[in-house]
């Protein structure tokens, strides 16, 4: 049985406009131990996955789906008690590291405090576990007497991962975690990221628009577009053999920097407008291949290889040419 | 090099520090620009790539005299502007202008894209106020940039344009009085590769057509050989290795600069890359920087000399590459 299961998943946004689509039938499962990717442009509805299934959708709400971790269904828990499986089984470490820390307590207090909410222990056991924590993530512990503004980016997201994983959670998100950070920082924290998830066996969501970190960190990714999956695979899958437009589109436009080609391409066009959604496949008004009946019918997520699902008429073979 | 376009010269730049607990005592310093020299050349793109607090946006906002420069020379065009007051400043500014990396926190959230990107006009009250000059000429540079030009996005806010849009409209700002040398700092770090992609091409448009110099700071090595002819490293507030783009990219000499294009995920995942970098290391801000060279003490190659003299910059290999290395 996977360790969590996301089925169906619809989450919306009110707006004075109306409300925006933001992820709209998302399914897909971690295993236990499991890396998993998730990537896409701004807006594609990755964070969006991530805050619903930690309850934190803000001017919105998860408005259909299921979203179980073990045998818990997390949607339909009374908060009170899903306050206990945040943190204590899915902890969360956001991009913006400045902004999740309180400026006027040291990261030491901080991540002590973090150990109390949860554990019932003695001010010393709770020091005792923060410095281990510390230790963990690479961190002097003399630093934990330190204030967020006087360490570097790098080391407030250290704080954090060393937070994430206070309760011995079995899942992880990890929502752009490097993408604020210069590129040695972000190899340090990454790479730390990876030996934590692997040593202890975690679980791990890793979602970025930057498919080269991904490549790296995750062991299946998961493609998102306007609010849906488009393709879903093993990483070398999705990597040596993309099937869906969007993912080559996606591949061709990121930097590489052993590559010949010195600017990438970019995707034409942008993403939909989730208010108002088109009507068939999201992506036919900026796909090179698309054929008449993409603008009408909806493509569903197939299996298209082994373990490899992707979302499009052509290759699904459930489209005939008109 | 005697005409050079623009020319910096043993420009310092010294951030007083008030330490902790000392009221009185010796006043601190982070040296956070020191003793950098170098020429950029007319219509060619300069480039300094380091990690967050080397300098570089100290450097390129002592040259837009953001910030006042400790000490050293600034030429542009012959001519020096270090000790520019304000009004010589202003004038200046009709041919240099800054392109800034975080496009929502540069523009005013309340105004219109219209009086966004007209600011300039009025603020060097040309056009003898004209409103319709005026508006004609922001026309002109939604085209220029790529925006749709209609009374819909002149009206439109900052928060109602995505990241890449918000970016043209800096982009149009810089660039509406017709400047000649532009100071870019990180444009399209905040992007999404695809649209990233697209703000690269079109500053490389807008360069070609317009016959701009640009001085351009980015964190990264594979957006500085897309738009750089020469490149920079910078470390702790020199520069480290200085050469013509590819030929940094293809033979980086300096163990930093090695260190830098290392650390960059290959797109092909490739489970041994990272493994051999250091998982501590920081750029180190010095207030008193240590004797030799100031990546002694994160290189892997450290000789004795390292603790001792600091390097300086040397021609090595071939021609125009500079580095400043005991091991070179």
């Amino acid at each position: 049985m996977p360790l969590l299961e996301v089925e169906d998943l619809i989450t919306h946004y009110y707006t004075e406009a109306g409300s925006v689509k933001a992820a709209d039938g998302v399914s897909f499962t971690v295993e236990k131990g499991e890396s998993i990717g998730i990537a896409g442009e701004s807006g594609c509805g990755k964070t969006t996955v991530a805050m619903s299934i930690m309850r934190l959708i803000k001017g919105g709400a998860v408005v259909g789906g299921k979203i179980r971790l073990g045998e818990l269904s997390l949607l339909d828990m009374p908060m009170d008690d899903f306050r206990k499986v945040r943190w204590e089984r899915i902890s969360l470490i956001s991009q913006a590291a400045m902004g999740a820390l309180n400026p006027v307590y040291t990261v030491g207090a901080q991540i002590v405090e973090a150990i109390k909410i949860h554990r019932d222990c003695s001010n010393k056991e709770a020091w005792d576990r923060a410095r281990e924590l510390m230790a963990q993530v690479k961190m002097d512990p003399t630093r934990a007497k330190s204030f967020p503004h006087e360490l570097s980016g790098g080391m407030r997201q250290r704080v954090m991962i060393a937070m994430a994983l206070a309760c011995d959670p079995d899942l992880v998100i990890a929502d752009e975690p490097t993408t604020a950070l210069d590129v040695v920082t972000q190899v340090q924290v990454l790479r730390l990221l990876i030996d934590l998830q692997k040593r202890l066996g975690l679980s791990l969501i890793y979602i970025s628009h930057e498919l080269s970190v991904l490549g790296q960190a995750c062991d299946r990714i998961i493609i998102m577009y306007a609010g849906k999956i488009v393709e879903m695979g093993a990483t070398a899958e999705i990597f040596t053999s993309p099937m869906h437009p969007y993912t080559q589109k996606l591949l061709s436009s990121s930097m590489d920097i052993h590559s010949e080609i010195i600017i990438p391409e970019s995707i034409p066009g942008k993403p939909p407008d989730l208010l108002n959604p088109p009507e068939g496949c999201r992506f036919w008004p900026r796909c090179l291949v698309r054929q008449n009946s993409c603008e009408k019918r909806e493509p569903k997520l197939v299996l298209a290889a082994p373990g490899h699902y992707v979302a499009c008429s052509k290759l699904s073979g459930d489209s005939k040419e008109d | 090099m005697e005409d050079a376009y623009f020319k910096v010269e043993n420009l310092v730049k010294y951030f007083a520090l008030k330490k902790r607990g000392q009221f009185f005592g010796r006043r601190i310093h982070v040296h956070a620009v020191d003793d950098i020299t170098f020429n950029v050349e007319k219509g060619k793109t300069y480039g300094v790539v380091g990690e967050s607090g080397c300098g570089k946006t100290t450097l390129a906002r002592l040259i837009m005299h953001l910030e006042k420069a400790t000490s050293g020379k600034m030429l542009f065009k012959g001519e020096d502007i270090t000790k520019y007051n304000r009004s010589q400043m202003k004038a200046l500014r009709l041919k240099m202008q800054m392109i800034f990396q975080d496009p929502f926190g540069a523009l005013n959230p309340v105004r219109s894209i219209l009086n966004i990107i007209a600011e300039p006009i009025r603020v060097h009250s040309l056009y003898q106020g004209s409103k319709e000059e005026e508006r004609d000429k922001v026309r002109e540079m939604l085209e220029k940039v790529g925006l749709p030009i209609t009374e819909e996005m002149l009206q439109k806010r900052p928060n109602e344009l995505s990241g890449g849009e918000r970016q043209r409209v800096g982009i149009a700002r810089a660039l509406i009085l017709g400047p000649e040398f532009i100071v870019a700092d990180e444009p399209v770090s905040m992007l999404d590769a695809s649209i990233r992609a697209d703000i690269i091409s079109l500053i490389m448009k807008l360069k070609a057509e317009n016959d701009l110099t640009y001085f351009f700071i980015t964190h990264e090595f594979g957006v500085a050989r897309a738009i750089c002819d020469r490149i920079a490293v910078m470390y702790s507030g020199k520069l480290v290795e200085v050469a013509n783009a590819l030929q940094i990219v293809d033979h980086p000499t300096h163990p930093y600069t090695q260190l830098l294009i290392d650390a960059i995920p290959p797109l092909i995942p490739d489970p041994k890359w990272g493994t051999n970098i250091d998982i501590e290391g920081e750029v180190p801000y010095f207030t008193e920087p240590p004797p030799g060279c100031r990546f002694h003490l994160r290189c892997p190659y450290i000789m004795d000399i390292c603790k001792e003299s600091e390097p300086i910059l040397k021609e090595v290999g071939s021609k125009g590459h500079f580095v400043a290395c005991h091991l070179r």
